[in-house]
């Protein structure tokens, strides 16, 4: 079985280490997140050293299919976020 | 933006924290997502996106620049989907 690691983990974590009370550990989590989305949202990338980069991708129109129905549509072009996992993380992954 | 930088900007918002109390939590938060991932456990952070290890075979690539053949090991990735609070704002939907 594989355990999840969530936003109220983290924030038990952070009141148990930091000396914080609940409900500021719980929006500390909260808003290291919401800065993080907001300079993607911007268009703008961020990057964690020894974690890894977040950028916003540019995607084009394209004509998908509905893999069910097979039925064709017209996917809007649209943003997406990418993430590329530093060495660091890397290595992490495959316990080296 | 940077570490440091989300470190300032949460200085910010929270000025009856100390820089150090700030710079431990943001490692804590890396540093636990980093440990998950090695122990292949699952990350899921709702409205932002959620993080997991797939398996990679091994195979046979090619160097693109002597077109030799190179036996590439198998290996783990971790693997970031963005979830749909952050789609949909990227994507300015409501």
């Amino acid at each position: 079985m594989t355990k999840t690691l969530t936003r109220a983990e983290l924030s038990e974590i952070i009141y148990s280490e930091v000396g914080i009370s609940k409900t500021e550990s719980a929006e500390i989590v909260d808003q290291f997140f919401e800065e993080m989305i907001l300079d993607l949202v911007d268009g703008k990338s961020v990057k964690l050293t020894s974690f890894g980069t977040f950028l916003v991708k540019h995607k084009g129109q394209r004509i998908g299919r509905n893999p069910k129905t097979k039925e064709e549509a017209v996917i809007e072009p649209r943003r997406v976020t990418v993430f590329r996992a530093s060495k660091e993380l890397k290595r992490r992954v495959n316990n080296e | 933006m940077i570490k440091s930088q989300l470190v300032k900007r949460l200085l910010q918002k929270n000025p009856h924290l100390i820089q150090r109390d700030i710079e431990k939590i943001t490692s804590l938060i890396i540093e636990n997502i980093k440990s998950s991932l090695a122990a292949e456990d699952r990350v899921e952070i709702r409205g932002f996106g959620s993080f997991a290890v797939r398996h990679r075979k091994s195979k046979n690539g090619l160097n693109p620049k002597t077109g030799e053949s190179v036996h590439v090991p198998a290996k783990k990735v971790a693997m970031f989907k963005s979830g749909k609070g952050l789609r949909d704002r990227l994507n300015f939907k409501p």
